[in-house]
């Protein structure tokens, strides 16, 4: 084995270990710079929470690894991401099949303006799955995975929107645990919820991390430490402090964490 | 994999079938317009704008057209005008949500979709014949009133409902009447959106032919009209006429006539566009 | 007196106001006097089931089939040409272009609707009937699919306009969700906005009906003036508006049975385009509820 080969192998191997990496991200719109530099690592299995205040960049970061700033207007990235070790942004990658990959859950529930059944198997039919036996199945399974099934095995026909806000925000997660990403991206998925759904939504988020890698960006530091194994505190589009969540928010490193987790500023 | 590359492809297909689309039609409307110039420019110089019509097609002229547009088009701002923006500001700042405003909502949105030959037939019994205007400028000047009044109304509407609710609280805070605060807050404030409403509306009236037909406008008018009581032509009426007619003499005066006409349209449309952005701009 | 002025200024205003009213009164009043009169003198049946429309020959025939037929074929080609392209137009400009983009082209779309129609009949007459005789041998110098050519490009900024402004009205979050899926523009474009914004394509298709039914000049000047119960769209045939006018050009007497012919062919026209309007404003206002 040659020597290049060798360390290549080794490389990859240290990627693995990693489910998402940054490398020194940067971010544009037009003339403001959202992202200054940031590099992190991820690893699988885990739930990671991204804090801090308002516009500090941690939800245009999120959406850097399913590639949803692609469409928005003025939109500049430098540096790489990384999942499975290979690079996102890579010309030759397919952002839809990217994004069959990485699931994402929003801030307000948004199901489509379909019924119930339509909703979850829209992943899949829009990949030209047909059966219906599989489509149901899959529904079915989808739907028990995030505990809505028994509230709505009978009004599968219905419309999403008919749900309330919390369970409308469990169709969505389980039209997302449709497709089998292998990891799911959250963007404040509770901020639009009451508290008794939002407890539900968490405690989903603590049974889904066997299967899945999630991040999740929050607005509070009560769900962050709560649910999360490791925190991202992020601020003015930097990264401050990245470590566990125990550690973040018991004994952090840097004063502006401790100022931030301590209700000083945000 | 497969299912994917596909999905892709259809993407792009789509992607050019749109710009495809969009392109087609104003490809056209330059292909047409290119043809027009062609067939017409060398026609228009001063004597075709000054000549009166003619039976022969190379002495003809539009002024007596022209003018009849001319006055049609003013009289028909006059009367609609007033009514129309009195009628939108009634609508949008003192109506209360009942009944009559829901029949002057659904009333108004009906009007706006009837065919503007109906309003002929209108105008043709009601003016010309019961008020025995005859086929007048003042007959055809309250059809074209008539008919872009809920154009009016919709515009001028969608202007001051654009004016900010705050603007409102300030000016009653201070004490000022209802009447106050429209005339000296949001007709001003306004003024803009109205400004483009209105010229739209006004360049609809300009291109219409068939209401005026309709109530008897003529295509054949020896003198420019001198009073509202006079009898009249207006310039697409001159132009349906000269396309009707068989020599070729006439098809290059109706494109000339057609360049003018559109000439017309396409620079109200500009100033309504202009205002608008200007306007725009200032509540954002 | 300050009360008393604003109570006189109120009430004027609210004048103006009703004088919308009385204006769809007085169209009805007048469609409906007139042809009861002509109905008086033409029995209805003849005038629903007679297949000639022959008011102006001495052989006289009273039936609106044949005026009827040359609207819709006339309309139906507009229609069939301008949806498929307004709505493609829509897609693109909301979905697929970038904002600099569909910032320019929509004005410029909408002058389409701008030109006098005059001015359209001119074109389909000169231009688009020649270049299509090159393709079909024997088409006439009057026919509707000309026509109706033409006057689907004047209303396809209609479709487009309003359909894009519903696509538009779609709420982001929607967009997002579908791309987080992993659809692709068109899965998103067809599975989810359209869908979405259906209420407010159908309202613009329906506008862009009763646009095309009601239109005169174009069918005046390039389809021709001969009443026929034809679905060829090579032939010159007669449509509703045009026969309007045709007698309006004419020395007809006021209290003749032809001058209230064209009534009782208003009225037709005025029943279709207001049930058109009607349908189009109550599922406006419904859609309107959907995103308040």
């Amino acid at each position: 084995m040659s020597k290049d080969k060798k360390e290549s192998v080794i490389e990859s191997s240290i990627k693995r270990k990693y489910k998402l990496q940054a490398n020194d991200v940067k971010v544009w719109y037009g003339d403001f710079m959202a992202i200054k530099g940031i590099s992190m690592d991820i690893k699988p299995n885990k739930v990671t929470a991204f804090i801090g205040p308002s516009g500090c960049g941690k939800s245009t970061f999120l959406r850097l690894f399913n590639r949803m700033n692609d469409y928005v207007d003025g939109f500049k990235m430098e540096g790489e991401i990384n999942i499975d070790g290979s690079n996102i942004n890579d010309k030759d990658i397919n952002v839809e099949l990217l994004r069959k990959q990485v699931g994402m859950v929003f801030q307000k529930p948004n199901p489509f303006p379909k019924s119930i059944f339509e909703n979850v198997a829209y992943g899949l039919k829009i990949q030209g799955l047909k059966d219906k036996a599989f489509l149901e199945e899959r529904v079915e399974s989808s739907l028990k995975q995030v505990a809505l099934w028994n509230e709505v095995k009978d009004d599968l026909n219905k419309s999403a929107l008919a749900l309330s806000g919390g369970q409308q925000q469990r169709l969505c997660i389980a039209r997302t645990l449709a497709v089998e990403p292998s990891i799911i991206l959250m963007d404040e998925p509770t901020s639009a919820l009451d508290p008794i759904s939002t407890a539900k939504i968490e405690e989903l988020i603590y049974k889904l991390k066997d299967k899945y890698t999630i991040v999740i960006v929050t607005h509070n530091m009560q769900q962050a430490s709560r649910i999360s194994d490791n925190t991202a505190f992020f601020y003015l589009g930097e990264l401050i402090e990245y470590d566990k969540t125990n550690k973040i928010f018991t004994n952090p490193e840097k004063e502006q964490t401790e100022n931030y987790i301590t209700g000083r500023f945000g | 994999m497969n299912n994917i590359r596909k999905n892709r492809l259809k993407d792009q297909a789509f992607k050019i079938w749109g710009i495809f689309c969009t392109l087609l039609g104003l490809v056209l409307l330059a292909v047409f317009i290119g043809n027009i110039l062609v067939d017409g420019i060398m026609r228009i110089d001063w004597e075709f704008v000054m000549n009166l019509p003619s039976r022969k097609p190379e002495k003809a002229g539009i002024y007596t057209a022209l003018m009849g547009s001319i006055w049609v088009l003013l009289l028909t701002t006059l009367i609609a005008l007033p009514v129309g923006i009195a009628a939108a500001i009634y609508l949008e700042e003192y109506s209360k949500k009942n009944k009559l405003s829901t029949i002057l909502e659904v009333n108004i949105s009906n009007l706006a979709g009837v065919p503007s030959i109906i309003y002929g037939l209108l105008g043709l019994e009601v003016f010309v014949r019961i008020l025995e205007m005859g086929a007048s400028v003042l007959a055809g000047s309250f059809t074209l009133a008539l008919l872009i009044l809920p154009i009016v109304i919709v515009s001028t509407r969608e202007a001051l409902k654009a004016v900010p609710k705050s603007i409102r609280d300030a000016s009653f805070a201070m004490g000022a009447s209802k009447w106050q605060t429209v005339y000296h807050q949001l007709l001003p404030a306004s003024f803009g959106g109205i400004l483009t409403g209105i010229i739209l509306a006004l360049s609809r009236a300009v291109g219409e032919t068939a209401p005026l037909i309709v109530i008897g406008a003529l295509a054949y008018v020896p003198f420019a009209p001198s009073s509202a009581m006079d009898e009249f032509s207006v310039l697409p009426i001159q132009i349906f006429n000269w396309i009707t007619r068989p020599q070729h003499g006439f098809v290059e005066n109706a494109a000339a006539a057609i360049i003018i006409l559109l000439l017309i349209t396409f620079v109200m449309n500009g100033i309504a566009v202009y205002f608008r952005n200007k306007w725009q701009k200032k509540f954002k | 007196m300050r009360k008393l002025k604003e109570l006189v200024i109120e009430r004027s205003l609210l004048l103006s106001a009703l004088i919308t009213i009385a204006v769809t009164v007085g169209i009805v009043l007048v469609l409906s006097i007139e042809a009861v009169n002509f109905f008086s003198e033409v029995s209805i049946i003849d005038f629903i089931t007679d297949p000639e429309w022959t008011p102006l020959f001495s052989d006289k025939h009273f039936g609106i089939l044949p005026l009827l037929s040359g609207t819709l074929l006339t309309s139906f080609i507009a229609i069939a040409f301008a949806v498929p392209v307004g709505l493609s137009i829509s897609i693109y400009l909301s979905e697929y272009a970038p904002k600099s983009f569909r910032r320019t082209i929509k004005p410029l779309l909408e002058l389409l609707a701008a030109v006098p129609t005059v001015v359209y009949g001119f074109f389909a007459l000169m231009v688009v009937t020649p270049f299509l005789q090159s393709f079909i041998p024997g088409m006439s110098s009057f026919n509707s699919l000309s026509a109706g050519l033409v006057m689907g490009i004047m209303i396809i900024p209609y479709i487009s306009s309003l359909s894009e402004d519903a696509l538009h009205a779609v709420p982001n979050s929607l967009r997002e969700a579908a791309y987080g899926m992993g659809s692709t523009r068109l899965q998103n474009s067809f599975r989810v906005m359209v869908p979405a914004a259906s209420s407010g394509i159908i309202v613009s298709i329906i506008l862009a009906i009763s646009r095309a039914i009601g239109e005169t000049m174009i069918v005046a000047i390039a389809a021709g003036q001969q009443p026929r119960l034809t679905f060829d769209p090579t032939v010159p045939v007669e449509t509703i508006t045009a026969y309007i006018v045709q007698v309006s050009l004419g020395d007809v007497q006021h209290d003749s049975l032809e001058y209230k012919t064209i009534f009782a062919a208003g009225i037709t026209l005025f029943v279709f385009t207001f049930l058109l309007n009607t349908i189009s404003y109550r599922i406006r206002k419904k859609f309107q509820e959907k995103y308040e």
